[in-house]
């Protein structure tokens, strides 16, 4: 058993030693997603490739329209009509608790989300409880007319699980039984996730409305409601672009701390590429949909293959004690995703353009370096 | 507001060159709205057929009596009683008294045919008021007293009930028109004073249009036309009539056009009129008004409908205009009970242009306002 | 919160007493109106019990006195629940109106009730399902429902119910509990006839409110935090009733005074008229038409007053509904 010290009494032990957190939580395998729109189809994400592992946490930058949210939505199966995921897989290491049921933790079922039915019942167990969500839009994201409590209480009831009792100890794992929240249970948890956010008297912010919340407030009332039913995996879709710098990093604190203590993946989607070196453990990089390379974080910072990536690196201005500017923009026009261009996408605005090739050929994805693959025609023999 | 900010960026000499792009660009959109062009079409047709040449289209006489009282809509044949297809033509009617309903019924006597003809010789009149005539669209030849054509019956005096439509659409359909035009100089004249001085003109104005919305309209309408003295002539208990709905339904185009005075109060023609030294009056009613024009006229076609309404409803209740005029609220007396409804529910005939007339308005000023201003809300 | 309750109530409180005195004004604006006719007449008399009878009207409306102190005169008499005479009955006006007052309030409450019943869910349906048939059929009928006038909608309506379902569609009670004193069998036959006059002067509400209620929602379905409550695993249905359709309610209870609610009155005033139902609408048009003056003004009164009330419920519903009034 890791000694993960537990926040609450009934956070997840993991099952296992170090090899845990290693263990793959979520595998993108060529997924596609195209928008039918009137003047022709959008491929809003083609071909992405990536796995999430367990207590890890992978960025996504790319610039804006590139497909990050896209992404995100996808992997919850809640893309906006006229949208519609064409081709791939997402599987999911199920790891769950089900209320009056026997579980031992390690039980792991593989699921293909893209086969589930949006609006079916597995899906709306995942969502929220297992895998929670904070959009972009922070400010608006909390219906008018619920308190802050109400949401968490909604989440909470509906996902979380409390242990009854311990049955026993299989092969190290524990064997629970597990029940459903009361509504006292509920507002209690609501009460305790708001002072971890760092919400000043949490016994009085539960029952405030949103428009009695400031933005910073707002958005850790977001965080409290995703975080609430402890879920395995936090995609977080630019959760500070609206907040101030000061805030945005108390917020960030926030995710890193509830991170290590939960062993929860994050999937951190931002323009800001200070705000992905400081969080990410590996980042994929977007353009017009495509993947264009994916590293370590470190590798990918002092490394970049791609000549997108590199373009993204330079534009970042170097002075100043605050690195993580919104990105500047690269030389070009991003193209019109109605019109996507011939043979690699980026060639319009590539530095090391190769005529007739670039614009010819279709890129693969390939290895450029040791676990540091890229989709740019450089790296192909 | 496309309407509003148009009209800014222009030195004041350009001023009728632009409006005439602007018109034409306006007249553009519209033409692609084939539901508002057919809104309109429509009601060109109406206003023809009702208000211009009513006696023409109508078989008889507007107060042309007969012994068939309450006849039902007299059927139109093709086909007579031996199977024969033929030129159309209707039957002769008889009196016959229902003994178990005791009730007066018409039947049809299919010995006496009389064919129906276009372009028939009948009831004299005054076409547009001053050209003798005697042509009919359509209608029977008979001797009148034999038999006659009831498209949609007749009524308790035995007058033709599509002829009484035809007429009470005149009066109706100029209600409209005349009071909405009383309420567009009313209210845009308030509204560009209201919205140009501020100050007292314009907290009357709110107030007052604030303090009318508080009442229930059709029952504050029923109280004042209720007291127009009883010994007035029916003329001038139309206008009076016209005059009240008028002077009640002011207020919301003065607010619209306040507000939009309001924006354009500061526009550079405005400020550069002022600046030349122009009088109030001529910026106001030179310059600000006809800014606010196109709005306007959206919003007066649009509240048409709910004066011919008003005007139905009140004469309906016996409130507004009186017998001998005809208009459709006044047919609508007669039609309107639940006796009426079960034993002469052909007197309902006067809601279908009613309510036709409404729709026309509707897509019309639909139609308008999309032209207008292609981004309001929908 | 107690701010805006003062600020409503004020706000109506003053609006009664502008529309008294519009009303008052209405009473004494008709030439040849009941009151001058009968002193006249009994003038033209001139004998002693008329001379006295003069001067008794003289005294109670205050004839020789000026326009205002008749006003205020009226007023009070207003306030203490004497609302005049009426010389067609001549009865008390309180008298005719009292039991009128309540069936008025009952059936406008009645179509209010059943606008919203039907405009609503039509409405959710139609946004929820935005595109299919069942959505453009709703469309299609509340766009033409839209500029209708609720009264000629009410005759359709009748035809449609005399001519061709033989229903029985006047009155609110059956002959047998005409007089009967309250029951629960009364109140169930009471209920079994106002659907009819409710349902007619509804429809008119309907078509402009399922419109609305379709546009709000819709665009209330793209907000951020309809998504977010998806996120976060609840069920379509309580995702668009809990989260979209409790926001996209807000503004259709602001129209639920200004317009919902003024032509329901009048709609339902109209309808009354014509299936001669025993309320304030067919009382107000008779004595106008007799220029019954104190009848009439008294039902101006009463009309605006419910209008009011209305509108203040409406108020205080949307504070009640809306926590960013509520706690302003
Ligand atoms: N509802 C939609 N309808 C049509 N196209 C859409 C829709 N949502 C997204 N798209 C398309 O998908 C592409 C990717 O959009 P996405 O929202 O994922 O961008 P993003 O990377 O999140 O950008 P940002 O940084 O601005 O949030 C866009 O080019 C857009 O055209
Ligand atoms: S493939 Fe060519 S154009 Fe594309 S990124 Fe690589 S070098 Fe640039
Ligand atoms: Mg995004």
């Amino acid at each position: 058993m890791q000694t993960n010290p537990s926040p609450t009494p009934t956070a997840e032990a993991p099952a296992g030693a170090a090899p845990d957190s290693r263990e793959t939580l979520i595998e993108v395998r060529d997924l596609k997603v195209e928008f039918n729109i009137r003047g022709g189809v959008v491929k809003a994400v083609d071909g992405l490739t990536f796995d999430i592992k367990r207590g890890q946490t992978m960025g996504i930058i790319g610039e804006s329209g590139c497909g990050k949210s896209v992404t995100a939505r996808a992997i919850l199966r809640m893309i906006p009509r006229p949208g519609k995921i064409t081709g791939g897989n997402i599987i999911y290491h199920r790891r769950r608790r089900l209320a009056g049921h026997q579980t031992a933790p390690a039980e792991t079922n593989i699921i293909d989300l893209t086969t589930l039915d949006p609006d079916g019942e597995t899906i709306r167990q995942i969502r929220g409880g297992e895998i929670a969500m904070i959009f972009q839009e922070p400010m608006s994201s909390l219906t008018p007319v619920y308190t802050a409590g109400t949401h968490i209480n909604e989440a909470v009831t509906l996902h979380r699980l409390l242990p009854i009792k311990t049955l026993g100890d299989q092969m190290a794992d524990k064997i629970m039984q597990y029940r459903h929240v009361t509504r006292e249970e509920a507002r209690e948890i609501a009460v305790q996730m708001l002072r971890r956010v760092g919400i000043p008297r949490p016994e009085q912010r539960v029952d405030s409305y949103p428009h009695q919340l400031s933005g910073g407030q707002r958005q850790r009332v977001m965080i409290a409601i995703a975080l609430s039913t402890e879920p395995a995996m936090l995609i977080a879709d630019e959760p500070t672009t609206a907040l101030d710098v000061s805030i945005e990093a108390q917020i960030l604190d926030i995710m890193r701390e509830l991170q290590q203590t939960a062993n929860m993946a994050i999937m951190f989607i931002t323009h800001n590429l200070g705000v992905i070196a400081s969080m990410a453990d590996e980042i994929v990089v977007m353009y017009m949909g495509k993947q264009v390379e994916r590293a370590k974080v470190v590798d990918l910072f002092y490394n970049p293959k791609h000549p997108y990536t590199k373009a993204l690196l330079q534009s970042v201005p170097k002075l100043g004690p605050r690195t993580g500017q919104r990105l500047a923009s690269i030389e070009g026009m991003v193209p019109d995703p109605l019109r996507l261009p011939t043979g690699c996408v980026f060639h319009p605005r590539c530095p090391a353009f190769m005529p007739g090739k670039c614009d010819q050929t279709i890129p693969r994805w390939v290895e450029a370096g040791p676990d540091h693959w890229a989709r740019c025609l450089l790296y192909e023999e | 507001m496309a309407v509003a900010s148009a009209p800014s960026a222009l030195p004041l000499g350009k001023k009728k060159e632009f409006s005439q792009s602007y018109w034409s660009l306006v007249w553009y959109r519209f033409k692609k709205n084939k539901l508002g062009v057919l809104g309109g079409i429509f009601l060109i047709a109406l206003y023809f057929l009702f208000v211009a040449v009513p006696e023409f289209v109508s078989p008889y006489a507007l107060e042309n009596r007969s012994n068939f009282v309450e006849a039902p809509p007299t059927p139109i044949r093709f086909v007579d009683q031996n199977g024969q297809f033929q030129a159309p033509f209707v039957y002769g009617l008889d009196r016959k008294i229902d003994q178990v309903k005791r009730l007066r019924t018409w039947v049809e006597d299919p010995q006496r045919k009389y064919p129906v003809k276009l372009f028939v010789q009948g009831d004299p009149y005054l076409l547009f008021g001053f050209i003798p005539a005697n042509l009919h669209l359509f209608g029977i030849d008979a001797d009148q007293r034999e038999a006659r054509l009831f498209i949609m019956g007749s009524d308790a005096l035995g007058r033709d009930f599509f002829t009484r439509i035809m007429y009470g659409g005149r009066l109706s359909l100029m209600v409209g028109l005349i009071g909405q035009f009383l309420t567009l100089i009313l209210g845009a004249t308030l509204g560009v004073i209201s919205g140009y001085y501020g100050g007292a003109t314009d907290m009357f104005v709110q107030r007052f249009t604030e303090f009318l919305a508080a009442f229930p309209n059709i029952p504050l309408f029923m109280a004042l036309s209720a007291a127009i003295p009883p010994f007035w002539s029916p003329i001038s208990v139309y206008f009076m009539l016209t005059l009240i709905l008028a002077f009640l339904g002011w207020g919301g185009l003065a607010r619209q056009v306040r507000g939009l005075v309001l924006s354009l109060r500061e526009r550079e023609y405005a400020l550069a009129a002022r600046s030349f030294g122009a009088k109030d009056s001529r910026i106001m009613f030179r310059h600000l008004l006809p800014g606010t024009m196109s709005h306007v006229i959206v919003i007066a076609t649009l509240s048409i409908p709910g004066m011919i309404l008003a005007e139905t409803a009140l004469s309906w209740l016996g409130l507004g205009l009186r017998p001998p005029l005809t208009s459709w609220g006044t047919l609508l007396q007669d039609a309107a009970t639940v006796r009426a409804i079960r034993f002469t529910p052909w007197l309902l005939w006067t809601v279908p242009p009613i309510l036709f007339t409404v729709m026309t308005y509707n897509l019309l000023g639909d139609g308008l306002r999309d032209a207008l201003d292609p981004y309001s809300g929908r | 919160m107690v701010n805006y309750l003062i600020r409503r109530v004020g706000y109506a409180l003053i609006m009664v007493v502008l529309v008294s005195f519009v009303s008052f004004v209405i009473i004494e604006l008709p030439p040849g109106d009941y009151l001058t006719q009968r002193v006249q007449q009994l003038r033209a008399r001139g004998d002693r019990s008329a001379e006295q009878q003069v001067e008794m009207l003289r005294a109670r409306y205050g004839l020789d006195k000026p326009f205002l102190e008749r006003y205020f005169n009226w007023a009070g008499n207003f306030l203490r629940g004497d609302f005049g005479e009426s010389f067609e009955f001549e009865r008390p006006v309180s008298e005719i109106l009292g039991a009128r007052l309540g069936y008025t309030v009952i059936l406008a409450i009645a179509t209010t009730v059943l606008t919203w019943a039907l405009a609503i869910p039509l409405g959710v349906y139609s946004a929820v399902k935005q595109y299919s048939p069942g959505d453009q059929i709703i469309s299609v009928v509340s766009f033409i429902g839209l500029g209708m006038p609720g009264f000629l909608l009410a005759l359709i309506i009748m035809y449609f119910a005399i001519i061709v379902f033989n229903l029985e569609v006047t009155g609110l009670f059956s002959p047998q509990f005409q007089d009967a004193p309250w029951s629960f069998a009364k109140v169930m036959d009471l209920l079994g006839h106002l659907w009819i006059p409710a349902l007619i002067s509804a429809v008119t509400g309907i078509g402009g409110l399922v419109r609305i209620m379709r546009g709000n929602l819709l665009d209330t379905l793209g907000q951020p935090f309809v998504e977010a409550a998806r996120a976060r695993g609840l069920k379509n249905r309580t995702v668009t009733w809990k989260h979209a359709v409790r926001i996209a309610i807000n503004p259709l209870i602001t129209i639920l005074g200004s317009d919902v609610f003024p032509s329901i009155i009048v709609g339902s005033s109209l309808v009354a008229i014509v299936l001669n139902l025993p309320t304030i609408g067919p009382v107000f048009v008779d004595s106008l038409r007799k220029l019954d003056m104190y009848l009439a003004g008294t039902c101006i009164v009463f009309l605006t007053i419910m209008l009011l009330v209305g509108n203040l419920v409406a108020d205080l519903l949307l504070a009640w509904v809306d926590p960013r009034i509520r706690l302003e």
